[in-house]
């Protein structure tokens, strides 16, 4: 069987044979595709040239979005890095910066690559270039890290879901967090096993988020919400790399994850219906984006 | 399994802003436009659910006329989709239902021209991947993922031996497989996923099969 259905299963099978998790996606994808290894990683190297492009315009380029509610944040946490004083780690400020500069070239219609989705496609490029810096990572390594954050985001879509609409942003920057967490613990040389506690410890910690755009638009909250996710990942690692294990297994966590966004108010996935987009600013910015006020969510009587 | 591929989930490249609304949404279209088999003169288009309250915001209206022109996801000419389409003489309108639809990502689409017309329903369920769950009024199932043909046939024994009797004889393997009908005895609608690319003359030969009425392949978009 080339297909993996759990955490559990993908880190048995890996301990098992001694594989990073990476390889056990590489091989899983050989087999279903029937494609070669060659195309396989060539295709995913030109996904993390797509991606490096899309940082590297979002932290020198001044990003504007169409609407003007996103833009220009990835540049600004450069320029405080640059100035020697803050505070969390430059890692951390680094990752949190590069995630941004990807969502933000997203919502002004730029090229990306949808990590899993569109919504949430900084936090995987975010954390793999910060880094990659930090680390000295090779090129190789750093497909790497995209496969290892695949089989992560292919485990969670298969029992759960990836998408806002279905699973509120819990499934979107949820699951890129998580993803992320364990190939930032293969890339620093931790083990699978101690990839799924981060997917765990990552995931855990963005249970029940909601997805609130303020005017249906991938801007706000989306950009910021990618921003912490690349910073939970990497502490969610540094915590499992520590040895710190979740009570809840990564299989269970994404299984509760599945059941809080099936049973969520239709308002709090991605119809710009509820909670941010609902507050009078998010109804006033809508108004003034598309000049007329959202339509009103009826009562919910809850499904 | 819902997704089968790494790449479903790295992937794929696209103009942002929306993976579900903008790449989903321009394959719902391309997918459209590979089944109707060329340009068409008008396109209606039907937003349900999310597509319905925020596709302005995330650009679905100009991603899913961009499939609909034959546009890739991540082709920089979907955000001037629609003006394209003025100048090309394809008259386009939407419109927005509050209906329940089969998923809150959902889009009907209608494509007609002097020739004949098509009209599908189109699920964009994450991460930028669709499924087409309903075509010219038949129930099916289909990715766009693999290489597809679909017969419409007559309601009778022996199509189904038929039409896979040809892709044998080609050493095309079908990987799914399903046929729906709108009524006992009157038409049928074979699709079949293959792994292979099916061939122009398999294709013919399927066409000439007694009682089958059309034969139509799409390319994975």
């Amino acid at each position: 069987m080339v297909h993996f259905r759990s955490i559990k299963e993908l880190v048995e099978r890996c301990e098992r044979e001694q594989k990073p998790i990476s390889e056990a996606m590489i091989e899983a994808e050989m087999a279903v595709s029937g494609r070669s290894r060659e195309a396989i990683w060539n295709q995913m190297a030109q996904n993390l040239e797509v991606m490096e492009q899309a940082v590297k315009r979002g932290i020198t380029e001044d990003i504007r979005s169409r609407s003007g509610l996103s833009g220009g944040a990835a540049k600004k946490v450069q320029e405080y890095l640059a100035r020697g004083m803050f505070l969390s780690g430059h890692t951390v400020l680094d990752a949190v910066s590069k995630a941004m500069a990807v969502n933000e070239v997203n919502a002004a219609m730029g090229t990306i690559v949808a990590t899993p989705t569109a919504g949430a496609a900084g936090v995987v490029p975010g954390t793999l270039f910060a880094l990659s810096e930090k680390l000295e990572a090779t090129r190789e390594q750093q497909i790497r890290f995209l496969f290892t954050a695949g089989a992560i985001g292919y485990i969670i879509a298969n029992n759960a879901f990836i998408a806002g609409a279905t699973g509120g942003c819990q499934a979107e920057v949820g699951s890129a967090t998580a993803m992320a967490a364990a190939a930032i613990v293969e890339m620093a040389g931790g083990t699978p096993r101690q990839s799924g506690e981060a997917v765990a410890i990552a995931l855990k910690n963005l249970l029940g988020l909601v997805c609130d755009p303020v005017a249906g638009l991938v801007e706000a909250p989306c950009v910021k919400r990618n921003a912490m996710g690349a910073a939970v990942a990497l502490v969610a690692a540094d915590l499992a790399l520590a040895g710190v294990t979740s009570v809840i297994p990564p299989d269970e966590v994404i299984e509760a994850m599945y059941r809080i966004g099936a049973s969520m108010p239709r308002a709090l996935k991605e119809t710009a219906l509820g909670g941010l987009a609902a507050t009078p600013t998010g109804r006033a910015l809508a108004a003034k984006i598309f000049g007329r006020p959202p339509a009103i969510e009826p009562q919910q009587t809850g499904d | 399994m819902k997704y089968r591929s790494v790449f479903d989930i790295i992937g794929p490249i696209m103009i942002g802003p929306s993976s579900s609304h903008t790449a989903g949404a321009a394959r719902i279209g391309r997918t459209a436009r590979a089944l109707f088999g060329r340009e068409p003169k008008e396109v209606v288009i039907t937003f349900y659910g999310s597509f319905a309250q925020t596709y302005r915001g995330h650009g679905t209206d100009v991603a899913i006329v961009g499939g609909i022109l034959d546009f890739d996801t991540f082709d920089p000419r979907i955000p001037r989709a629609l003006e394209i389409a003025a100048e090309r003489g394809i008259r386009v309108v939407f419109r927005l239902s509050d209906e329940e639809a089969p998923h809150p990502n959902t889009a009907r689409v209608h494509l007609r021209d002097g020739r004949g017309s098509l009209e599908l329903v189109g699920i964009s369920i994450g991460g930028g991947k669709i499924e087409i769950v309903e075509l010219n009024g038949f129930a099916l199932k289909l990715s766009g993922n693999h290489p597809a043909l679909l017969v419409l046939h007559e309601d009778r024994y022996g199509m189904i031996a038929a039409v896979s009797n040809v892709l044998a004889k080609h050493a095309i393997n079908i990987g799914h497989m399903e046929v729906s009908r709108r009524e006992r005895g009157r038409e049928a609608l074979m699709v079949i996923e293959t792994d292979q690319g099916i061939p122009g003359d398999a294709i013919q030969e399927i066409a000439a099969i007694p009682h089958v009425l059309a034969a139509n392949y799409v390319q994975p978009v």
